[in-house]
């Protein structure tokens, strides 16, 4: 019995959790969908660390374009996967992908220079614990328990029951 | 198949929370851009794009060099003739540290131009000149004094990067032989000399171009557009700094090896200044000394007038007041290393928000120290608005602004928010900046290229000039603006002097004389 209640609590809050990453997604997707004159340039020609080259690269005249186009509709993939409960595991995967170039563009690392940050971070920062928090999204799908899936996958419906 | 309404909420439940953020996201960055866009109207700023020049055609233009010095090297490097030497350094520079001044040379448009001929009073920096620039089939010549070269036939130009008081002797020179001129800052050295170049360059069929590349510098372009409409208001004081804290910077330049008495042509380098002895440290450092330079004034204070004269184009100032000293580096110059310069500029006015009369004058400041280097940006401070110019731009409204009063009490604007914020390397001009896009910018970080490509703003001032000389057209640093810019700052170096307020008269064009001084002997002379 004690299991069963723990694994309802667990699962009620991972849906909570991946509610909350969904949402922080799609709202910073959509912000740069509507902005004009929004650029990734900024973010990624000021990029530090041991992966600084292959950021710059992505400011190239010929690229920049392609990287904001596909940084936005990544950010919108994902919180919609989230938000929906569905194709969860490649919205978490993908989450992943997303904050690990935002982690390694600006790492907290001791001896680099943290610019433009609001908090103060060793190794870990709000990036890196998103980043886990989608890994933990990714290995416990919730969808059969709250989203899409729960309706197309008619026999999970009873899974919480079990 | 029937759905509960348990199926229905807990299936379904995402797709309410999706809607309201989407709508949230969608309504908050639309009401941002019409923010934006209400004050881009209502700024109706047009940011300047580089000005298409017409090509040189025909023969190439020939021209001479006259003082291979540190400037000397870098204007000739601007228009595609770098020495051997220096390609070298950067080879391995290129290689060891990712410095990309190498490629951006190689990638400059090549100028329909020849180096024909040197004058320089030191053998080695002349016999560089020769070595790097000469082919098999042709050899740069070199000439014992620049009265030679100039009337060798062999220069349509020459270029002037000499101590300063050889720049009015051979720019004059020059023009009277209608050969070209490309003049550095400042224009000349004494005041006389001053009055006798315009009346020669405003008689010669040749061009004269001034040494201010900052004129190139497209934010200072679009400057003027945002004071022409008024965006700031009226500006009732400019500050304008130079802040170095390094021995390069106080112009302690390094001595060459190679430098003596058989290798320096010394009585040609002193010319009209006093004879004095053989000097390795007044040739290359030069600057330090009223005889051949002209300190802060000549040197630097220059640059910060012609930049605000570019954007305001207010002209002489009515009088000048400076004071300072030598408190950063005694080390036996008679030039002083902090300045302060106050401009008076009373019947000044960019115009005015509030009622007629109201306002008007403005007061020009210059302050430097060669002894720190903290960054003290230039400002330009009206009634309605600050703008802080560099290489970006960036304006803010006042909080009291007569103008602006009902979009600050409506939110719209904040005294402490940009409204308006120019990069030459942007594709827009970015009103209302974030806090991060803002930071980004103030590191020089964001638009540090024009279409990929880094310009340099005295490559684009050289070939206006060498496009003019045969294309015509008008030179946007010529004899008016050079005459303004070496008035002041000789008015500046007397005030210094002289420990007096001096002033210039209009309507005669000349400094207002002081009964029994004589400004060139109190300008020439070594305190």
């Amino acid at each position: 019995m004690t299991d069963v209640f723990n694994k309802d609590q667990l699962t009620k809050s991972v849906v909570v959790l991946r509610i909350l990453i969904g949402w922080h997604f799609l709202y910073e997707g959509v912000i740069k969908l509507f902005n004009p004159d929004w650029t990734a340039f900024g973010y990624l020609a000021t990029a530090q660390g041991p992966f600084k080259s292959l950021f710059m690269g992505l400011t190239g005249e010929s690229v920049i374009g392609w990287v904001d186009t596909l940084n936005w509709l990544a950010l919108i993939f994902v919180g919609i996967s989230l938000l929906l409960g569905i194709f969860e595991k490649k919205g978490a995967l993908v989450g992943i992908l997303l904050l690990a170039m935002y982690y390694f563009a600006h790492p907290p690392f001791p001896w680099l220079e943290q610019m433009n940050v609001e908090g103060s971070y060793w190794f870990v920062n709000k990036n890196l614990i998103e980043l886990v928090a989608c890994w933990v999204l990714f290995n416990f799908p919730t969808g059969h328990y709250f989203g899409l899936t729960y309706l197309f996958k008619g026999t999970n419906k009873t899974t919480n029951t079990q | 198949m029937k759905w509960t309404r348990r199926d229905v909420l807990k299936g379904l439940g995402g797709i309410p929370i999706l809607g309201s953020i989407w709508w949230a996201g969608t309504a908050n960055a639309l009401v941002k851009n019409k923010d934006r866009s209400e004050i881009l109207e209502q700024l109706n700023i047009q940011p300047s794009l580089p000005t298409a020049l017409k090509t040189i055609g025909g023969a190439p233009i020939r021209f001479g060099i006259i003082g291979f010095g540190i400037r000397g090297e870098q204007l000739c490097r601007a228009i595609g003739f770098a020495t051997k030497e220096w390609l070298e350094e950067m080879k391995v520079e290129e290689q060891e540290t990712g410095n990309t001044q190498l490629q951006e040379f190689l990638d400059q448009e090549k100028l329909n131009i020849q180096l024909t001929a040197v004058c320089d009073a030191f053998d080695v920096r002349a016999e560089k000149v020769v070595s790097s620039f000469s082919t098999d089939t042709f050899k740069v010549k070199r000439f014992k004094t620049h009265q030679e070269m100039i009337r060798s036939g062999e220069v349509d130009a020459v270029i002037i990067a000499t101590p300063d008081h050889w720049h009015a002797p051979m720019a004059i020179d020059a023009l009277e032989n209608n050969v070209h001129a490309y003049v550095e800052k400042p224009m000349t050295h004494t005041v006389e000399e001053t009055y006798r170049l315009k009346a020669a360059a405003e008689k010669s069929q040749a061009r004269l171009m001034v040494g201010h590349q900052h004129r190139q510098t497209l934010s200072f372009k679009t400057a003027r557009d945002i004071v022409d409409k008024g965006v700031i208001g009226h500006v009732s004081m400019i500050q304008t700094n130079t802040n170095r804290n390094d021995d390069n910077g106080a112009w302690n330049y390094d001595i060459d090896k190679m430098a003596n008495e058989q290798t320096i042509d010394w009585d040609l380098f002193l010319g009209s200044a006093p004879k004095i002895p053989f000097n390795k440290n007044h040739f290359f450092r030069w600057r330090k000394w009223w005889a051949y330079g002209s300190g802060l004034s000549g040197d630097l204070l220059t640059h910060d007038y012609d930049r605000l004269n570019c954007v305001l184009n207010m002209g002489i100032p009515k009088s000048i007041m400076a004071s300072g000293g030598i408190y950063t580096h005694n080390d036996g110059r008679n030039v002083p290393d902090v300045l302060q310069v106050n401009m008076e500029f009373p019947s000044f006015s960019t115009g005015s928000s509030q009622i007629k009369g109201k306002e008007k004058g403005m007061t020009f400041t210059y302050s430097a120290t060669l002894g720190n280097g903290f960054n003290r940006p230039t400002i330009l401070m009206g009634h309605d608005g600050t703008m802080e110019l560099g290489n970006n731009l960036t304006v803010w409204p006042d909080g009291n602004s007569t103008k602006y009063a009902e979009m600050i009490e409506a939110e719209k604007m904040k005294p402490n928010v940009p409204i308006y914020h120019y990069n030459p390397g942007a594709n827009m001009p970015d009103a209302v900046s974030s806090a991060t896009s803002q930071y980004f910018a103030d590191k020089g970080l964001m638009w540090t290229y024009i279409d990929g490509v880094r310009v340099n703003s005295t490559y684009l001032h050289l070939r206006e000039w060498l496009s003019c000389i045969r294309n015509g057209g008008d030179l946007s640093c010529g004899i008016n603006e050079g005459f303004d810019e070496a008035i002041s700052a000789h008015m500046t170096g007397l005030s210094w002097k002289l420990g007096r307020r001096i002033e210039w008269d209009p309507a005669e064009q000349r400094i207002v004389p002081i009964e029994g001084i004589n400004f060139d002997e109190v300008l020439l002379a070594s305190p």
